[in-house]
């Protein structure tokens, strides 16, 4: 295969300037996740502590195989959403191995809002199954949580994409035999107790776990019975009379025990097949991407240069490396896996865009998993372009994109805007997974376009009333604007709200990439049979 | 020479003895009990008899049975080895009276070395040195008291019928004298039924010289130099060198010559070794006189290339000596370490159970070792229980000590507990390393040889931690390359963090306090370092491992251990000494949990020699309730608290299982 060249001076100033500049968003990025990390108040770890119960982010480090790599999910969930501070929604997600097998962990957070679900902990607790469907992933949900958030029921409860939801796909994943199985290490109330019920196998910790459909004070105010939460669900009461569970544990470390066990009984072997290549680290160190990105977002990069950084060996056999240059298209590994890269080198034209829908053919058709590397402002606009079809060209890669079968990853290494986002796989398209780096930017259009368009309709309505517009009350008119593109831009915003998995140090692409694409190869590669393509 | 002999012995002596009598073309009978029906001396043997039940006494210790297995298959000699029956003068002389050659020395000699006092008088009248002590029949307290006086105190109160340590006293001043006295007596009277005492000058500093002497019935008597027995805990050795060190050769020829004037003052014929004690000052002192062949003999053998079971062999057949004394020479220095299955950690308790792996050193000309058992055999209650006799030559004392240490890091056992660790530490301490060696030795380097002083952990911690750091990666590689999958990053283990740092929490135990220990990955693959924190203090390391050696960079400083693991316990062994860790595993809590009950269980198997208490006694804390014996020990079953005795689930004599529930206990309430 073809090694990069990188063309990149590490001493020269451009790059130690960017370099600084994305280590300040790297550094903004740990910090804030390292207080997000903590979960709810030092009080309430406290008295999680002094129930002899392990800290959740610890049953989740206990329950992995030892020294097993953790890739966690949607981090920021919650950040600055509701008035309460919610870190990471209350609930832990993620992909690790258990038992030798790549499994989604879901564990609630009971130090944070006592690990009610807020619409944002539904959001992420979902958006864990579907991975886990998606790329065939056994679950298991650690599970300690008072139920649904009670003033918040509204934007909890009733909706298809609700509560309601997690039954569903753990019964609906039960039956597409991915494994489903729950360890009760707190509360399991209401709803809540659906999650062991539902569960293929299920641990409860003893004197700490119960599981019930209605708690003590509900029972005494619906019945006027007296019963400790122990003897109404507790692990002796589930594992020797009801049945509801299935392996009682004597403490934490003994139920994650027991789980691994349960993983170890799968009898599962992962499907890869395809022509899996040693593994060479690339031939640049991953970390020179800092310097790569241009401390002004609007300056253009090499793309190669990321690439370089990203696969084995930095070697890269590009396709159509003359033709529609705008996007960069070519087969690489990652982890000895082999992937098509589709990557924006500038604005797409309709030239890049057959280029990246004959890719994507080429890809789908050999199987091979598809890592787009997003940094778009959009498709190129003007008479010229419309009548050379920009629209029908897009439309192809876009038709491409949604529906080629092979498993697809997204990295937004710098803007996506418009329509741009959609042909280059864009949340809307189900990649597999979708992470961010701190310094990209997502929204419609940049912030600057939308003000202006914006000022552009202001200026006509008043001009046609004959009224004056200076050059100050436009800007003044233009600012808020700017700024509330960039505010809702920004990955903290976008994670948030779930848009993508997660925000990323730009260093550690290739082993977020590594991760997902072999967690994906859980699930056989279908057949892709694609959309009507128009000529 | 004999055409077939018998070994009147079993384990490696038994062993030993055949691989000399097959180089030499005479062939061999074994005789076993019940419990070495499979045992290697049978299997190695020519033939083999069976002649009794498991325990010494209906079995290798029974003369006649061993006489008719002598009859029955045509031996013409009998090699009673060490122990049992090679001391013993009536077996000599049932020898002698069915025509049975006994390889060992005529019965007088056995029976005047047979008591100390006697053998002291013996040896008085040749002019061989004794330390001044009182041997007398007189037996009262006055006369015995007075005697200890006069020659100044400390002194050193034996039984004459004694041996191994029991029945002896060291009484440091006038004032502990009849307490010592007494306590002596009481030991004498219950391990040897007979409690005569005799009193002896106790020297502070002495250390344990013994010269191999040889002689044959044509009136040559040799002696094969000495060796230095003085590392000892509770009188039985632990470590055997030859030659002594710092030892001129004026006095080796002293106290060669006086060997052998002890040896022939008896008439003395085969092999035997005359003991002394070496003062500081160069006075020696005789001590007794073994008839039979020494457990150490290997180091003799080892510095003058003989073989002395050879030697024993043509001389009991009538033979000369094959050399005279101008023909010996000392060629380098030779090691002997005792392998015993035993806990040097409780008290040096015999250990039994099944030798799971047992995978000794390469032998060489540099590495000898004499042993009895191969994997999977039993180390059982009846016998002693030495595993092995690791001997290493080489041409000086310091490169001899290199490969003692080094053959003792390869030493691999598990299933039972042994003493190879503590030997080790023992080897490679300085004071050993420095011959800074009297009788004393192991109590005075007590807390050296245990590792007790916490300090040195501060390198040793993070080798460990490292060492399981990496070993699990490799292992994770090994797995992950027989699977379609063997390049995944999911197979690494590096503990990544999304946005964190990749760190491995991992918790050591050593001498029963626990480590937490926080091991940061740095970089992945070959690239990788590890920040390791213990207590507070950060490390910079790099590492990798290959066969059982890692390779440590630790703040630069570049060193290498040999490590073995079994299952959670980890042993590294470095320049410094060897390190045992427990690799501490989250507690998964106890299903078994709610029997709490206070049952007192035997420490290891045994026979019940004494029930102190009966059912329903009120008993106080500390206060002996049973008496077990085993290995020849006797262990007591305390009270653990006060409280009451439910029930008694032994009566004396009975055997017990290791573990084996002994008494019901109900604590009292607090």
């Amino acid at each position: 295969m073809a090694k990069i060249i990188s063309k990149i001076n590490p001493r020269s100033p451009e790059f130690i300037e960017n370099a600084a500049h994305m280590q300040v968003q790297v550094d903004d990025l740990k910090a804030k996740l390292a207080e997000i990390k903590l979960g709810g108040g030092e009080r309430s770890r406290e008295r999680h502590l002094s129930r002899g119960k392990l800290l959740p982010r610890d049953r989740v480090y206990a329950l992995l195989d030892p020294g097993s790599a953790f890739l966690e999910l949607s981090q920021l969930a919650a950040y600055e959403v509701y008035d309460d501070n919610v870190p990471a929604a209350g609930i832990i997600t993620g992909i690790g191995r258990v038992g030798g097998q790549e499994c989604i962990i879901v564990a609630n957070d009971a130090t944070v809002k006592g690990g009610t679900y807020f619409p944002l902990t539904v959001k992420k607790h979902l958006r864990a199954q579907t991975i886990a469907q998606e790329n065939n992933l056994p679950c298991i949900y650690l599970v300690d949580s008072g139920g649904a958030n009670l003033p918040n029921q509204d934007d909890v409860f009733p909706d298809k994409e609700h509560f309601g939801r997690i039954f569903f796909n753990q019964a609906n994943m039960s039956a597409q035999s991915i494994p489903q199985i729950a360890v009760v290490m707190g509360s399991c109330t209401a709803g809540g107790a659906y999650v062991p019920a539902m569960a293929d196998e299920s641990i409860i910790v003893k004197e700490q776990g119960t599981i019930f459909l209605a708690g003590p004070p509900l029972v005494k105010a619906a019945t006027g019975e007296v019963v400790s939460a122990e003897d109404l669900g507790g692990a002796d009461v589930h594992c020797r009379t009801s049945g509801v569970a299935d392996h009682m544990a004597q403490n934490d470390h003994h139920a994650l025990e027991i789980a691994r066990s349960a993983i170890g009984n799968l009898n599962r072997v992962k499907p890869v097949q395809m022509a899996i290549k040693e593994v060479a680290e690339p031939a640049y160190a991953t970390d020179e991407v800092y310097g790569i990105v241009p401390k002004d977002s609007r300056q253009p990069f090499d793309v190669r240069e990321i690439i370089a950084r990203v696969v084995d060996g930095s070697e890269f056999d590009e396709f159509k490396a003359l033709y529609g240059t705008t996007l960069v298209c070519g087969f690489a590994h990652i982890y000895g896996y082999p992937v098509g890269i589709v990557a924006n080198n500038g604005i797409l034209f309709g030239e890049s865009a057959q280029k990246g829908a004959h890719f994507i053919e080429l890809c789908a058709q050999r199987k091979i998993p598809l890592v787009f590397l997003q940094n778009i402002t959009g498709f190129m606009v003007g008479q010229q372009y419309e009548a050379g079809g920009i629209a029908k060209h897009g439309a192809k890669m876009v038709t491409a994109v949604a529906t080629a079968q092979v498993p697809k990853f997204t990295i937004l290494i710098g803007g996506s805007f418009g329509a741009g986002n959609y042909g280059m796989c864009g949340r809307a398209y189900d990649p597999r997974f979708l992470f961010m780096w701190p310094n990209s930017r997502i929204s419609v259009m940049g912030g600057e376009q939308a003000a202006g368009v914006l000022a552009q309709v202001k200026r006509d309505q008043k001009e046609k009333r004959g009224e004056q517009w200076s050059a100050q009350e436009e800007a003044d008119f233009k600012q808020p604007i700017i700024d509330d593109y960039e505010h809702q831009g920004h990955p903290y915003y976008a994670s948030a709200r779930l848009w993508d998995d997660g925000v990323i140090d730009p260093a550690d692409t290739r082993q977020v990439l590594g991760l997902a694409i072999s967690a994906s190869l859980n699930k056989p590669i279908k057949e892709t049979k694609f959309g009507l393509f128009r000529m | 020479m004999f055409t077939k002999i018998l070994i009147a012995n079993r384990g490696e002596i038994a062993c030993r003895v055949i691989k000399t009598a097959r180089k030499m073309g005479i062939l061999t009978v074994a005789v076993y009990s019940d419990a070495d029906a499979d045992s290697l001396h049978v299997n190695m043997a020519d033939e083999a008899i069976h002649i009794g039940g498991s325990p010494s006494r209906e079995s290798y210790l029974l003369s006649e049975k061993v006489i008719e297995a002598a009859k029955r298959t045509g031996a013409q000699a009998i090699h009673p080895g060490y122990g049992f029956l090679s001391e013993n003068a009536d077996f000599c002389r049932m020898c002698a009276a069915e025509g049975i050659t006994f390889i060992g020395p005529p019965v007088a000699a056995i029976e005047a070395m047979g008591s100390k006092s006697a053998a002291k008088n013996i040896m008085e009248a040749a002019n061989v040195p004794l330390v001044p002590g009182y041997h007398g029949d007189d037996q009262s307290e006055a006369v015995i008291k007075k005697a200890a006086d006069d020659m100044g105190y400390p002194v050193l109160l034996k039984a004459t019928a004694g041996g191994g340590g029991k029945g002896m006293r060291q009484v440091w001043s006038e004032d502990e004298f009849s307490e010592g006295f007494a306590a002596a007596k009481r030991e004498a009277k219950s391990s040897f039924g007979d409690d005569t005492m005799l009193v002896e000058k106790y020297l502070t500093q002495p250390r344990h010289v013994e010269i191999q002497v040889f002689c044959d019935n044509h009136q040559n008597a040799v002696y094969l130099f000495e060796r230095d027995c003085s590392v000892q805990r509770r009188h039985q050795k632990v470590i055997e060198e030859a030659p002594a060190f710092s030892m001129s050769e004026e006095l080796r020829a002293k106290m060669g010559e006086s060997a052998i004037k002890s040896a022939q003052a008896i008439g003395y014929q085969g092999a035997g070794t005359v003991e002394f004690l070496l003062d500081i000052d160069g006075s020696f002192y005789f001590m007794e006189m073994n008839t039979r062949l020494q457990v150490e003999h290997p180091v003799t053998e080892l510095i003058t290339g003989q073989d002395l079971v050879e030697w024993q062999l043509r001389v009991a057949a009538g033979e000369v000596l094959p050399k005279a004394q101008d023909e010996l020479k000392i060629n380098g220095h030779a090691f002997e370490a005792r392998i015993y299955a035993e806990d040097p950690n409780n008290d040096f308790l015999p250990a039994t159970g099944t030798l799971d792996f047992l995978q000794p050193p390469v032998e060489s000309e540099f590495v000898r070792v004499d042993t009895g058992v191969r994997q999977g055999d039993e180390v059982s209650v009846f016998y002693d229980p030495m595993i092995a006799k690791l001997i290493v030559w080489d041409e000086n004392r310091e490169k001899a000590l290199q490969r003692m240490a080094k053959a003792l890091s390869e030493y691999r056992i598990s299933g039972v507990t042994t003493n190879i660790d503590f030997l080790y530490n023992l080897a490679t301490s300085a004071p050993f390393v420095n011959a800074d060696i009297d009788t004393g030795f192991i109590e005075k380097n007590q807390a050296l040889i245990f590792h007790e002083n916490e300090q040195a952990l501060a390198g040793e911690l993070p080798m460990a931690a490292l060492y399981l750091v990496l070993s699990q990666a490799q292992k994770a590689q090994t797995i992950a390359a027989k699977t379609n999958d063997p390049f995944s990053p999911w197979n690494m283990t590096n503990a990544w963090r999304l946005n964190e740092a990749n760190i491995h929490h991992i918790t050591l135990a050593h001498n029963g306090t626990e480590y937490p220990i926080v091991v940061e990955q740095k970089r992945q693959g070959s690239g990788s370092y590890y920040l390791i924190t213990v207590d507070g203090q950060t490390v910079d390391c790099q590492g990798r491992i290959e066969n059982d050696t890692l390779y440590a960079s630790i703040d630069g400083y570049r060193s290498h251990a040999t490590i073995a693991q079994n299952n959670n316990q980890i042993s590294l062994y470095h320049q410094k000494g060897v390190f045992n860790f427990t690799h501490v595993l989250p507690d998964c809590g106890d299903n078994t949990g709610d029997d709490k009950h206070g049952g007192l269980v035997a420490p290891m198997n045994g026979t019940m020699v004494s029930v102190l208490v009966k059912a329903g006694d009120s008993v106080k804390a500390d206060q002996p309730l049973m008496i077990m014996e085993a290995m020849k020990m006797e262990h007591t079953i305390r009270a653990p608290s006060n409280g009451v005795v439910d029930a008694i689930y032994y009566n004396n004599g009975d055997m017990v299982d290791g573990g084996a529930e002994l008494i019901a206990f109900t604590p009292e309430d607090a």
